[in-house]
Parts: structure tokens; sequence; C-alpha cells
């Protein structure tokens, strides 16, 4: 029978199925990060257990790492609190081992979901989780990835598996050629705002169709990552040709003959034809314009173009209560047109979009626009998403081009994404950012998040306010 | 685990839908690395007037006295009832835990966001899941009647209010370790040889995925 790529990732990981459905699946691949494990390794410790295959771990601190004064080492950690946590995931590192280990300062430290891939720790057919529901992300390579709790992760150290009942198999298909100066970030939020937050809810999204396999893996990965803001807490692209390029040659992709028989696997790793999914969403790629999110969820989009929507004309009592408590939030008018909407902050990066693309493709606006940051942007911060990414940056001359605009350049991490070190949005302040979550107080509290593609948080850096980046091109 | 039979408390009402992990336990709390201490903050940004920090002394804040929870007669409730998709947001586990250890045992709702589903269950906390036109009802008894109580009766699966039972769903597997008090890992790793023989024969096959060059690279 034609099966699912959710299909087969499932089916290649049950060790064993309860009478009710409930399976143990078997787990490749486990990244480790500083806020969601020190309770794990208590738990463990507390209870005698061992790791299970510490060789399965790829481990880095990245959430609440400070993305400036790492001259200072340690000491310019000045949060207690993340100290205490950095220093904790370091000694339970060295107590229980890791496959790999990027700690703080380290230069290829990085956010988990930037370092896994790039790495090449991230592979076709693997099962990929971490305590981070972002961990979607991953499944861009044709794997199976998504976000646990703490008691998973501990789970998971404990006996490789996952107690775990199979999602349905979703499919968004998005067919067509993309315009200029889209990318995978407003596809996911078109996509986010077409089926809503809860519109993937039980369910495994496949990405399909010829727009998506247009897509860079960067473009896949931003995609997946929002897999997430979908409801749903695995995304994933089938593999083909751009997969395996861009593995070929990472640290820990295999090599030789082994990758010949490697590839011959990981080619099967997509839907088959004919085969069945339980809900299907199509659309059109031709269709989709720049995104910007005008309220406290990520389905509150809408296009460069778009204006503020009036909650008078939603007839759907509860949407519109929570239409009028997000422009409220927001300090918003309704009607107002989205290109008149001045910013305070701007803030590229997050496990969404701080890869190399992410930084060319901003760099490149800023670098045509050919003016300065904006005098009402109050800081733009643009923060790559793990050593490798700023090296290859600085190799390629994006931080002189940002840094002579007036761009913050600074070292890798999770910062502004959700700001739990000093990177944040004083009450009220508005930012364009390239983040996935634009909750109420995520960025800081009282803070206003806008999120949007790196080219047009670049291009509202420097205009200070949202700019259609399609004009540019 | 602390076991989850039969429990009857005092309900309290969460009236609005997509109640998002942040707006449960807000992030600058998740720094700490034990697993207690977050009932104090459950609903930090709703519950207090000022802006709360880990370490500083709650008992001194301003309360909100507009949020619900800190209305007098909804003081030792354990109950929640609430809108649709509860829980959305980040995979934090300090969701469930705040909830619980403000005192809560279980939480209504007519659907709730999948991770926060999972790791309620894996704390011993039970979310339950009823129709909409069940939580409205229920949400305007407890508006209605001071006091309200709701019974929920796990080995039966319904829950008992105002005299009307009201059956909900739960897998046998997540019934028998609420019911028990039982924590997964206890569970696996009964069928340990199965992981090893299964772990094994995935090496044979795929040894790519079992790389085993442990680099740990120090501060
Ligand atoms: S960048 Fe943001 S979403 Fe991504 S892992 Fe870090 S905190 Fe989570």
């Amino acid at each position: 029978m034609p099966q699912t790529l959710y299909d087969k990732l499932w089916d290649s990981h049950v060790v064993h199925t309860e009478e009710d459905g409930t399976a143990l699946l078997y787990i490749d691949r486990h990244l480790v990060h500083e806020v969601t494990s020190p309770q794990a390794y208590e738990g463990l410790r507390e209870a005698g257990r061992k790791v299970w295959r510490p060789d399965s771990i790829v481990s880095t601190a990245d959430h609440n790492t400070p993305t400036d004064g790492w001259e200072r080492g340690l000491d310019g950690v000045v949060d207690p609190i993340s100290l205490e946590q950095i220093v904790t995931l370091d000694k339970n590192i060295k107590a229980t081992g890791a496959l790999a280990y990027y700690p703080f300062l380290d230069k290829r430290q990085g956010i988990v979901h930037v370092i896994g891939p790039e790495n090449g720790a991230t592979l076709p057919g693997m099962t990929v989780v971490c305590g981070d529901s972002h961990t979607s992300t991953h499944g861009a390579f044709g794997c199976l990835a998504h976000g646990i709790g703490t008691s998973e992760v501990e789970h998971v150290m404990a006996t490789q598996c996952l107690v775990q009942r199979k999602f349905k198999n979703m499919l968004v298909r998005v067919e067509g050629t993309l315009a200029p100066g889209i990318t995978g970030k407003d596809v996911a939020l078109a996509i986010i705002g077409k089926i809503g937050t809860a519109g993937g809810t039980g369910c495994a999204i496949e990405f399909g169709g010829s727009a998506i396999r247009s897509l860079s893996m960067e473009g896949r990965m931003t995609l997946c990552n929002m897999a997430i803001e979908a409801g749903a807490r695995a995304g994933m692209v089938g593999v083909d040709e751009t997969t395996l390029s861009y593995l070929k040659g990472r640290t820990f992709a295999p090599t030789g003959r082994e990758w010949d028989v490697a590839c011959q696997y990981w080619r099967t790793m997509k839907t088959d034809d004919g085969a069945v999914f339980d809900v299907v969403v199509e659309m059109r790629g031709e269709e989709i314009a720049p995104q910007v999110t005008w309220g406290t969820s990520p389905e509150m989009v809408t296009t460069v173009e778009g204006r503020v929507p009036d909650p008078e004309r939603e007839k759907d009592a509860s949407k519109r209560d929570a239409m009028e408590r997000a422009l409220v939030y927001m300090g918003l008018t309704p009607n107002v047109p989205i290109t008149d909407i001045r910013l305070d902050k701007v803030f590229i990066g997050s496990c969404t979009n701080s890869r190399i693309e992410d930084m060319r493709q901003a760099a490149w606006v800023v670098k045509r626009l050919g003016k300065k940051v904006a005098s009402n942007v109050k800081a733009a911060l643009v923060v790559p998403g793990s050593g490798q990414v700023k090296l290859q940056a600085e190799a390629e001359g994006l931080d002189k081009i940002f840094k002579d605009a007036g761009f913050d350049w600074r070292e890798p991490g999770c910062s502004m994404c959700l700001a739990m070190n000093a990177d944040k949005l004083e009450p009220g302040e508005r930012c364009a950012s390239t983040s996935n979550r634009n909750f109420e107080g995520r960025q800081g509290a009282g803070g206003r998040t806008h999120l949007v593609s790196p080219a047009m948080a670049a291009a509202a850096a420097i205009e200070g306010r949202f700019a259609d980046i399609r004009k540019l091109l | 685990m602390e076991k989850f039979v039969v429990f009857k408390g005092l309900a309290a009402p969460m009236d609005r839908e997509n109640v998002d992990t942040d707006a449960i336990i807000p992030k600058q709390f998740l720094k700490s690395i034990h697993k207690t201490g977050y009932g104090e903050n459950l609903f930090d940004a709703w519950r207090y007037k000022d802006t709360g920090e880990p370490g500083k002394d709650n008992s001194k804040r301003p309360l909100n006295p507009d949020f619900i929870l800190n209305q007098p007669r909804y003081q030792g409730a354990s109950i929640m009832v609430a809108g649709k998709n509860f829980g959305c947001g980040s995979s934090r586990e300090h969701a469930p835990w705040a909830l619980q250890q403000y005192g809560f045992r279980a939480v209504i709702a007519p659907s709730f966001a999948d991770i926060f589903f999972n790791n309620s269950y894996k704390n011993g906390f039970l979310p339950i899941v009823l129709t909409a036109d069940q939580v409205r009802r229920l949400i305007d008894k407890i508006n209605g009647f001071v006091g309200f109580q709701i019974e929920i009766d796990l080995p039966r699966q319904v829950v008992i209010a105002d005299g009307e039972e009201m059956p909900f769903e739960i897998s046998g597997h997540r019934k028998y370790c609420m019911v028990n008090g039982f924590d997964d890992i206890s569970l696996t790793l009964l069928q340990a040889e199965k992981i090893r023989k299964f772990e094994e024969a995935r090496k044979i096959r795929h040894p790519y995925y079992f790389s085993t060059n442990i680099a740990n690279a120090s501060l």
C-alpha cells in the first residue's frame, strides 16, 4: 500500500505498540539545551538511572546565553539563574557524555535547531526530539522531528524511546512559482493565516508541491519550524537532491560507500504516489505576498499591501473579541495601511530565520537600499544562528554591511526570540521580528511583535516602517 | 506521581480561548533548574499588577483584583474550566507544573494544544475534553453559584456537576498510569529487552545513525 512519508518514519521506529495504539517510538537523535534539561538530569539522578545512549545526544547552550560581552567569558552572564543553567548543563554533559557538545563560548555554539542540521547531526529517516517546540524544524530533512516536554526529555534519556500516539496525516500542497522576494517565512505565515494556529492540531504536516520543492534547505527549515505555530507538532518535507547536496560533507554525515548506501535509503524518504492523507490543504505559490502579522497570534497575519483589519467586520463574536484585544495590546487602529506602521526595534535572528541564507537576504536589502537604519528605530539586532553562520557571514562581508548601516552584529543564540537574556523589548515597543511567535510579552513584557521575513525586517529597519521589498527587485 | 482516582473540588472559570503557555507561566520563570516553585507565578502577568521576576517576594506584590483567581470566591479552586485550545504555545512543561503547584488537579476545556495535553498526563495533571456546549454550561453554573463544585470520576470517565454526568475520553494507557500513579519511565523499562533488540537491528541496517565519536568539548 502506498505510504506517506510520516507513515514510513513512524513504521520504521515503532519498538512496541499497546492495544490502544500507544507506541514506543525509538529516538535516533536527542538535542539537549540548558533550559529544559536540568530537571530531566535531576530526575535521572534521583531515580538512579543512566542515560541510555549518550551518543544520541547533541547539546548546546543557546536559550539564555548573552549575545554580547563574550570576551568576559562566564562573567559576561549577568543573570545568576542563566549562569546556573549554563553551568549545570556543562556539568551534566560532562558527567554523562554526548556525541557533540557545543558549550557557551564555543566556536560552533548556536541555536539547537541551527547546529543540528549544519553539523549533519540531523539526517533523513531519523527521529529527532528536543525539549523545545520548534524541533519541527528538522523535519525539513525528511525526518520525524518534534518538541517534547521535560518529562519526555527524561524519558528519552532513560529509555531512548518516546511514548507516542500516531498523528493524522496532513498535506499542505503549495503548487506554482513563488514570486521573487517571497521566502519560506512568507509561505509559512500565509499557510497559518489560512488554516489558523489550530489548523494542524493532532496532525503531522507534510509540505509538498512545486513551490515547496523550489525552496532551499534554509527555506524548508523556516517552513517546518513554523509547523508548530499551525498547531502541528511535526512538519516535514520529503527528501530530494536539494536535501542530499546540503548534507554532503557535513561533520556527522556518512562518507564514502556508507554515504551512497545511506542516500539510496534516504531517497525513499518521501510520500509514495497515491498515498492518502487525512487532510489536504491546497495553495498557489503565485498568490503569496510578503506577510506581516498585526496581532498576538501568528494567524493574525496579512500582506504588506494590506491594512490592519477592522473587528467591526468580523461576524464571529469570539474572533471579534480576540481581534479587539489584540489591537489594544498592539496599539493599532483598524484600517491603517501596514506600510504606515512605524517600528522601534528590529530583530533578525531565531531558529526560524538566522541561517546564512537569511543573513544574505537581509544584507542584500540593506545594501540595495544603501541607507542607514532609520532614526526612529532605536535598535536593530542581527543575531546569527550559530558560530558557523557568523563566521561564514563575516567571510562574505555581511557583518560589515549590517554594521555600516547601523545594525548591531551579535554573538549567536536565541536572543530576542524569547527574551530570556538581556535582549528584549520594553513595554509598548514595536518590533519587526524574524522569529516565530508574536504572543503577548514574548519578546519582553508589553512588547509588540510583528513577524516578518529577514528581507522585510531589514527593509523595515532602514525605512523605519514596513515596506514592500518586492519594489526593490 | 500522585494517583488520580475520584476527585471533587471547587471549580474556577477561565472564560477565554487560546490561553497560551506564556500566559500560564511567563518565560522569566523558566530559568529555574528545579521542578517545583512555580505555583506562585501561575498567570503572573494577569494576576499581579507589577512585572514578576524570579526571586521576588510574591506576597508583597500588588494583586490585580479583576483577575478571576484573585476573587475571594475562587480561593482554593482545584478544577479549572476554560475556553478552547487551552495551553497553546511553547512546549514548556512548567505550564502544568504551575497549574498543579497552584492547587489545580484538572482542567476542562473543549480542546487543548497537543504538547500541553501530553505534558499534563505525565505529571498526573488531568486535562479533560468536553463539548463546547458542556463547557459553556459549566462556566455559566460556576459564575452563577458561589462555591460550585465539580467531581471527576476517572475510573468511570465521567465529570459530574450539578447531578449531571458527562462522559469523557482518555486512552487506556493514560488512565492506567494516572489511576495507579505510575510514571512512564518505569513502564517503558519493562520493555528494555525489546528496545535493545530494535536498536541492534537498526545499527546493522543503518550504521550511519550510530556515529559514536563522542566528543566532549570543555568550557
Ligand atoms: S530561537 Fe526561539 S523558538 Fe528557536 S529555539 Fe530559541 S527560543 Fe526556541
